[in-house]
């Protein structure tokens, strides 16, 4: 997804780190792989050290979960899933050392792992090198799509596409696009500009503050003499908080003008305070609160193990990955990753979020888009949903507005 | 024009919010010498003594923390010249690596303390209503911070120059053999300096609070705007600060008004590299034997 870093820093790093993964080039005897003895091993590789940690520890754990509730099932093909556990320690370096340790020397059937973008692009040429497979829980970009990886967050037609459907439904013509100044809002921006001019929404301004800003008098400034419908938020991070207080202190609110944002979830509503931000409209594809006896088991498994803990979006991608490879495992009658991959094709399963079903061509989600409006007590509602599964389209094929945007 | 005129009280806010940051490393960096990496980490320990303090003084807490935060941040400003600064007096470039190392551990202490994402302070009821003037809207929580800028500075001011404290202050920094032969227990005034500039951090911290993030990594997100300000206003200058300051939150406001944020940074970047070529020195100096 989309979290700062020391990038420089990991520049240095990477280079040793690749030179490194390259030389493990043999990668013949990997059938059946993982499935030695009376076990099944996967990888588990997420940050439970350093910036990333909060976030991946909690997809960590609804992993496991999955995991433990296959095993009192009595586990894949007969044998019980031992997870080894690696720690990607918020270093993208590390997170391509750790997949190439998992595959060869483990020998695990899979790997569930990863968040922000710079891991899982620091990954994807591990995974294809060794032909071994990785399921990704996080929503991101879109561009891209690995025969190694399965996605199981959202792609861009998945959450912002939707979301700005939500605004056109609402009536809201004049929109004003703030960002943090990297790739991601770059690219969501990109997206957006191309859908409004293609539905006759107008867009007023479109602004980027540096990763970690703090000083949003002046962006509010604007915004205010703009006077837009509704402006669309791909701040990240911290810059979040800082710009919800401006923004309320200069005396907008939800009622005034609406802010779509795309990264935040229950967790990060706490930091920026619940006042700020009450009412706004958030885009995921989950929630805590979505309806249905899968999610509600869900919540009640996992909040037994981890007592006040939130289920958030991604955590609820992580669950499902661990479900659907199984799944996919029983299907193939084998855990090997060719075999894997041709039983995940058009695998449905019953998930928290509803029924998702995989995409054979581009190993991406049928997933539901949910928008959802922050509550007082800091949970989201939904209030909006695409109805049924959205089909999967990381490169924006299938909208005649977005040709020549993945280009 | 309307929105030209917005940006004025803007910038003045803005400055407000550089000069409160970077008061304490006018001490530190500017008197002491020292290239203080960890001045961030000490706001950071003032916004956090806010939130501790939330529990027991509720939406007040933010004028409780004030002197708290002062006195927490001071202490650990004083833990650090103790244990470790006072062995790197006269390596400036040696006591950046050492600052530097301190400021990752205690970002890291935060996150082990209070979880790395960011927690909330909730700001007092009275600070969150807003005066128009100029067309334009000021919430009162800038107003609150330019006033406790300017009574910061004027606090500073006078110990600086009405104390006694003060005065060996200032003697030890224009020459400190002489001071100390005059009987003035440097050592003594170097632990006071370093405490006072650590502890106004904290209060920058506590202000900080009512428009920003509060989480282990924002000290990281003011310390270059800091070391832009005392630079740009001259080592250990108190009026230089109060210029330089206010003149980089009105370039600042300005130019992101014309341009957008990112540029805007680039440009007070370039204006002030354009600067230090024709005043090295920062706006005022001041003659003195310290630092050859």
């Amino acid at each position: 997804m989309r979290k700062p870093f020391l990038r420089p820093l990991a520049a240095v790093l990477l280079l040793p780190a690749a030179l490194l993964t390259a030389c493990g080039g043999e990668s013949k005897d990997k059938a059946e792989a993982g499935s030695g003895g009376n076990t099944v091993k996967v990888g588990i590789l997420h940050s439970l050290s350093g910036t990333m940690s909060i976030s991946e520890v909690t997809v960590r754990n609804s992993e496991q979960l999955a995991i433990d509730e296959i095993n009192a099932k009595g586990g894949v093909l007969g044998k019980k899933i031992e997870p080894v556990v690696e720690d990607g320690a918020s270093d993208w370096p590390t997170f391509a050392q750790k997949a190439q340790k998992l595959i060869k020397k483990d020998k695990v059937a899979t790997v569930f792992g990863g968040w922000t973008s710079a891991s899982r692009k620091a990954m994807l040429p591990v995974f294809e090198r060794n032909k071994a497979l990785l399921w990704y829980p996080v929503q991101y970009e879109g561009l891209e799509s690995s025969p190694y990886i399965f996605y199981t967050g959202a792609t861009t037609n998945q959450q912002i596409i939707p979301a700005l459907d939500y605004f056109k439904e609402k009536g809201k013509k004049k929109l004003f696009l703030v960002g943090s100044d990297y790739v991601f809002p770059r690219t969501a921006n990109k997206i957006i500009k191309a859908y409004a001019k293609a539905n006759g929404m107008q867009i007023l301004g479109e602004e980027y503050t540096p990763l970690g800003n703090t000083e949003y008098s002046t962006l509010v400034n604007k915004i205010s003499q703009a006077k837009p419908d509704a402006v669309f938020n791909t701040l990240n991070g911290d810059s979040n908080v800082a710009f919800f207080k401006q923004f309320k202190g200069a005396g907008f609110d939800a009622a005034k003008l609406p802010v779509m944002s795309v990264s935040i979830a229950e967790e990060e509503v706490k930091g920026i305070g619940v006042d700020n931000v009450a009412g706004q409209p958030v885009a995921w594809n989950y929630y805590e609160t979505t309806p249905g006896a899968t999610n509600a088991a869900f919540v009640k498994a996992f909040q037994a193990k981890h007592k006040g803990a939130v289920t958030s979006d991604p955590m609820e991608a992580g669950y499902n990955a661990v479900h659907l490879w199984a799944a996919a495992v029983e299907k193939a009658g084998s855990t090997d990753v060719e075999a894997v991959k041709k039983a995940a094709a058009g695998l449905s399963l019953e998930t928290p979020e509803g029924k998702v079903t995989i995409d054979g061509a581009n190993q991406h989600v049928y997933k539901t888009a949910r928008i959802g409006v922050i509550q007082p007590d800091g949970l989201i509602k939904e209030v909006w949903s695409s109805k049924e599964p959205i089909k999967p389209d990381p490169y924006l094929k299938s909208y005649p507005w977005a040709a020549g945007l993945s280009s | 024009m309307e929105p030209l005129l917005n940006q004025l009280p803007i910038g003045l806010s803005i400055g407000a919010v550089l000069l409160l940051i970077a008061l304490g490393l006018t001490f530190t960096f500017g008197q002491m010498g020292v290239i203080n990496m960890a001045h961030g980490e000490f706001i950071m320990a003032g916004s956090y003594t806010a939130y501790m303090l939330q529990s027991r003084a509720g939406g007040e807490a933010v004028i409780v923390a004030l002197p708290v935060a002062f006195a927490v941040a001071g202490a650990l400003g004083w833990l650090l010249e103790r244990l470790a600064v006072r062995h790197f007096y006269g390596r400036p470039l040696d006591t950046l690596l050492l600052t530097w190392g301190v400021s990752l551990v205690l970002q890291q202490a935060a996150r082990d303390i209070f979880g790395a994402p960011n927690v909330q302070v909730v700001a007092p009821s009275w600070l969150t209503g807003r005066v128009t003037l100029l067309g334009g809207s000021l919430p009162y929580a800038r107003l609150f911070i330019m006033g406790l800028a300017a009574a910061c500075v004027v606090g500073v001011w006078a110990y600086l120059n009405r104390s006694r404290q003060g005065r060996r202050m200032r003697a030890v920094m224009q020459n400190r053999e002489l001071a100390a032969v005059s009987g003035v227990a440097t050592g003594r005034v170097d632990q006071l300096t370093f405490f006072i500039g650590s502890g106004l951090a904290g209060v920058a911290g506590v202000a900080l609070t009512l428009i920003g993030p509060v989480g282990p990594s924002i000290g990281t997100y003011y310390i270059v705007d800091a070391f832009l300000v005392v630079v740009a206003g001259g080592l250990g200058q108190l009026r230089g600060a109060v210029i330089a300051a206010v003149a980089l939150g009105m370039l600042n406001s300005f130019a992101e008004f014309w341009t957008d944020a990112s540029l805007a940074k680039v440009i007070v970047f370039v204006v002030i590299v354009a600067f230090l070529q024709v005043r090295p020195q920062g706006l005022f100096v001041l003659r003195s034997r310290r630092l050859t």
